[in-house]
């Protein structure tokens, strides 16, 4: 048992600043674009124009002869150091996708693919020289659409047509008897929009090939170092052991840095090809077109119920866009995939039907996004149960305390089968609508309609993946590891280091490790220096994805922790001729366990154990460092749950939609550090708002990305969002010890849904309603205007 | 062409092409890597600093216009006690995760703070507003602002 929070020793629980963060605000922030390296060059990618082209003829010359320009690699120049790889998994039957090189040949497949790369002394000499490359493009018809996609001509002729993927979850009793008996019956479409991740560090990598020593060392803005030490080391043919992989800070992620680049591995490729350190970090412009997108769904979902207001049947059928290539390893197959096994996963839902089709386009290729399908099975599933209390008459919430999953029906599954653990959904609702004030809202609201305003209030309830298990990607062949590895080491004064395999991108993960370790040890966090992000000097392990990093690494470092409090007490004991069960760590050193009373400063019993092995007794051998690791194994992954509630003003002249305040209560079991998990879920509502109001690359039918930059491409600021109340209800996992599970995109995934409904409140008295994102001003105008048409 | 300018208090010449930014001299020229690049071209406002005490974009401003000018980047602000308050409710409210828009972020709340006054926390959210954030949602941002202001008056 974990501790109350009031008793002193006790660091689970508290809202503790990250040492981090005061090193950031004071400029000692690292990211790859600050390393210096003697002889470093810098390279630049030429990226196709066109979405769809055959390359034709590349004239180098003139680029060639320019100051500073050290090599123009060709995509044939890499073949010999690096093999192609194809971004499939055998759990994913039937996915299939073409094999991609670190640079594109023949035939360009979307715009922004890198077909060729100039390197140069400075990345503005390699930008000079990248203007004067002539390339012969013959342009090929694009497509764009997913609808297009699947009846037209295949990207990859190899692979026959553009069906990517297919996959049908039928669950549950007769679907057409449950639609043809029900009380009432709705149905409607959605769309969620391709957006992207927009990390402000943008993607960086910096390879330093040392020939002398046939060793590679990558200092990488990746989540995910040990992953991407396998995948170099197997595309460049080279033993592990050659190679290292280090993260520097890393400057955002939000899954969008857990993934293989074609530019990426060019750079390492070319790195090998010099033998001499290489650099690439993208602009905002290679950012837009290169980076992974995500979201671009079009669902179609009906929900029956009966008069009581129980749903009977849910059937949503899901067609996405991932554009030419599944990326690899992940696949791009996982996030349909999500929408699938997610929808409807907090209701009692008797018959269940979802229907994914997943189509190849000439757009950049989409991949796992912070809180992968989630917003778009939320709104989807909160969309509906709108719709359904609508028909019925019934307020949202009633209709979601009639549906929602009993709290005392754990451990059980979600209508597409996926079990959970144990949630709170109607403790959660509880606890929102208190927190909302929700009858006070709705007080409100009727008030202001009355003075011709239009406020609209918005919940919806979620689950969310954590802490998945090796069913989620090793299971289908991917180096990726669901365990984590965790050392903890007492060092001579009483200090410890900790070294994880879970990885920091400011989410707070040393900050958390810091916690668990001092609250073990009975010491100061302070004195606790973490490492991680660096293939040589920590354990094995996964890295930071889904949620992971809390529940599997915090696990880890709880048990390597324990582990070594227990070897400490043990050479206490043998020492102080005391049974180690009598002994207890706390301020720093051994004491008592009765009665607190000091027996020994841990800097006393390190320096004993490093340095005076003959003062201890004979056959005492101290082990100060202790290494554990954790996966889960009971469930394929900790759910969370949680609920948001939105209050929106709609300004129906305009089309604005002001956010006035947003409400979550968030279930992620223990809670490390309350400070940092209620960053999260804020971090993750406005990343969430974001799909909701902004966000959306934008393409023409031939494919070409019209809002490249920041200043076209709208995300969330400051000026615009709300203030967001956080609460919490903890059920914690019974895996672990540590009982905490995933945090970090339950905002993410539930913020969308949340926003669309408050919309499509505001929206009923006008007769209208919106269903695809991002509700721009004028689709909301557009959706006012056919209302109003309509009536 | 040769110019002169104080970089946090030290006076340097450097010798800079005329089409060098000015974030680009401090980074790469200077190794001041506390300013980070975001965007270059003036949206994301991660390459903020403080010119003559006015924050202004990195990536907006020539090196030779800084010629004669103060320059004050992250690295001079975490060496100058008139800060020391506001990096210190940055950090009390986390309000930063990955740190790479909090330079930035700094140079402009410092420029809200220095002009003095009580603006409401709709006011300090419009004048963070040129500051994009990924991570943290605001919030956090504004609740420091927020804090050192009150301290302050």
């Amino acid at each position: 048992m974990l501790h109350a929070v009031d008793l002193p020793n006790t660091w689970i629980g508290r809202a503790r600043p990250r040492d981090a963060a005061a090193r950031q605000a004071a400029g000692g922030g690292r990211f790859v674009d600050d390393l210096r390296f003697p002889r470093l060059v810098h390279v630049a990618f030429l990226r196709s124009p066109h979405a769809h082209a055959r390359i034709g003829a590349i004239d180098t010359a003139a680029a060639s002869a320019l100051p500073g320009v050290v090599r123009i690699v060709r995509a044939e120049d890499l073949d010999p150091i690096m093999s192609p790889w194809t971004g499939v998994l055998a759990h994913f039957k039937g996915l299939k996708s073409a094999p991609q090189f670190p640079l594109g040949r023949g035939t360009a497949v979307f715009q922004g693919e890198p077909i060729l790369a100039v390197v140069a002394e400075t990345r503005a000499q390699a930008e000079d020289a990248l203007a004067l490359v002539q390339v012969d493009w013959h342009p090929l018809p694009a497509v764009t659409d997913p609808e297009a996609a699947l009846a037209g001509a295949a990207i990859h002729a190899a692979l026959g047509d553009n069906l990517a993927f297919t996959r049908t979850a039928e669950t549950g009793g007769d679907l057409a008897t449950a639609f043809a008996g029900a009380h009432r019956v709705v149905e409607s479409r959605f769309s969620t929009a391709r957006h992207t991740g927009v990390t402000l560090e943008p993607r960086g990598i910096l390879a330093d090939w040392n020939r002398a020593e046939a060793r590679l060392t990558v200092h990488h803005g990746t989540q995910a170092p040990h992953m991407m030490k396998e995948i170099f080391a197997k595309h460049l043919a080279l033993p592990e052991e050659s190679v290292r992989v280090i993260c520097p800070d890393v400057g955002g992620s939000f899954g969008v840095k857990v993934h293989v680049y074609p530019d990426d591995m060019a750079t390492v490729a070319i790195a090998v090809l010099l033998g001499r350190p290489v650099k690439f970090v993208a602009d905002r412009m290679e950012s837009f077109t290169s980076d992974i997108h995500a979201r671009e769904h079009r669902i179609h979902a009906r929900m029956a119920v009966d008069a009581d207001g129980r749903i009977l049947a849910l059937e949503v059928d899901d067609l996405t866009a991932i554009g030419p290539y599944s990326v690899y390893p992940r696949t791009s197959a996982v996030e349909g995939n999500q929408v699938v096994n997610i929808s409807g996963g907090w209701y009692r839902v008797p018959a269940y039907r979802a229907h994914l089709r997943v189509a190849f386009t000439n757009k950049p290729p989409t991949c796992q996004y912070r809180a992968v399908g989630h917003p778009v099975a939320v709104a989807v599933t909160e969309g509906m149960a709108d719709l359904a209390a609508e028909a019925l008459g019934l307020d949202p919430a009633e209709f979601r305390r009639r549906n929602l999953i009993a709290d005392d029906a754990y451990p059980t599954r979600a209508p597409s089968g996926i079990l959970f653990e144990g949630l709170s959904h109607h403790r959660a609702l509880a606890r929102l609508l208190e927190i909302m004030d929700y009858d006070g809202l709705r007080a409100q609201q009727a008030q202001a309609r009355a003075e011709g305003r239009h406020l609209g209030i918005g919940i919806a309830c979620f689950v969310e993946i954590a802490n998945p298990s090796a069913a989620f990607y090793g299971v289908g062949g991917a180096p990726i590891s669901a365990q984590d590895g965790c050392t903890v080491r007492l060092e001579p004064g009483g200090a410890v280091t900790v070294a994880s395999s879970i990885t920091e991108q400011g989410q707070g993960t040393e900050a958390i490790l810091q916690q668990i370790a001092a609250d073990a040890l009975g010491i100061d966090p302070a004195r606790v220096r973490v490492i991680t992000g660096d293939t040589e000097r920590t354990p094995y392990g996964g890295g930071t994805w889904a949620s992971r990093g809390a529940g599997i690494g915090g696990e880890a470092c709880l048990q390597a922790s324990r582990g070594l409090a227990e070897n400490i007490r043990a050479l206490a004991g043998a020492v102080l001729q005391a049974d180690p069960q009598s002994l207890a760590l706390a301020g720093g050193a051994v004491v008592d366990a009765a009665t607190g009373a000091l027996r020994m400063t841990l800097p006393d019993l390190g320096r004993l154990g490093y340095f005076r092995g003959d003062l201890l007794p004979p056959g005492v051998q101290p082990e100060l460092s202790v290494t554990r690791h954790f996966q889960t194994k009971k469930f394929p992954f900790a759910f969370t749950n949680g609920c948001q509630g939105s209050l929106i003003e709609l300004d129906p002249e305009t089309g604005f939609i002001t956010l006035k305040k947003h409400w979550v209560v968030e279930d992620c079991g223990t809670v490390i550090n309350p400070m940092l998990v209620d960053e999260q879920v804020r971090g993750g509502v406005v990343q969430g708002i974001g799909g909701a109001l902004y966000e959306e690359c934008l393409y023409d039918t031939d494919g070409n990305l019209l809002n490249g930059t920041m200043a076209d491409y709208l995300v969330p600021m400051a000026g615009e969002m709300p203030d967001i109340v956080v609460a919490h209800i903890a059920t914690p996992t019974a895996e672990s010890a540590l009982g905490a599970k995933g945090a970090g995109e339950a905002g993410t995934a539930g913020a969308p849904a949340a926003i669309m409904n408050a919309l499509n409140d505001a929206l009923r008295p006008l007769s209208a309603r919106l269903t695809d994102m991002p509700f721009t001003p004028k689709r909301v105008l557009d959706a006012i205007k056919h209302g109003r048409t309509h009536q | 062409m040769k110019i002169s300018i104080s970089v946090n208090g030290e006076h340097v010449a450097v010798d800079v092409a005329p089409r060098m930014h000015l974030i680009d001299m401090l980074r790469d020229r200077l190794d001041l890597t506390g300013s980070h690049v975001g965007c270059e071209h003036g949206v994301c406002g991660a390459c903020t600093i403080l010119l003559d005490g006015v924050a202004v974009r990195g990536c907006l401003v020539l090196a030779v216009q800084a010629d004669g000018c103060a320059v004050l980047t992250v690295e001079g602000m975490a060496q100058d006690a008139r800060f020391d308050d506001l990096r210190a409710a940055f950090v009390a409210h986390n309000a930063l995760q990955c740190g790479y828009c909090t330079p930035g972020m700094l140079a402009v709340a410092a420029e809200l703070l220095d002009a003095g006054g009580t603006p409401d926390r709709e006011a300090i959210r419009a004048h963070m507003s040129g500051n994009y954030c990924r991570c943290t949602g605001y919030q956090a941002i504004i609740d420091a602002v927020e804090t050192v202001m009150k301290a302050r008056a």
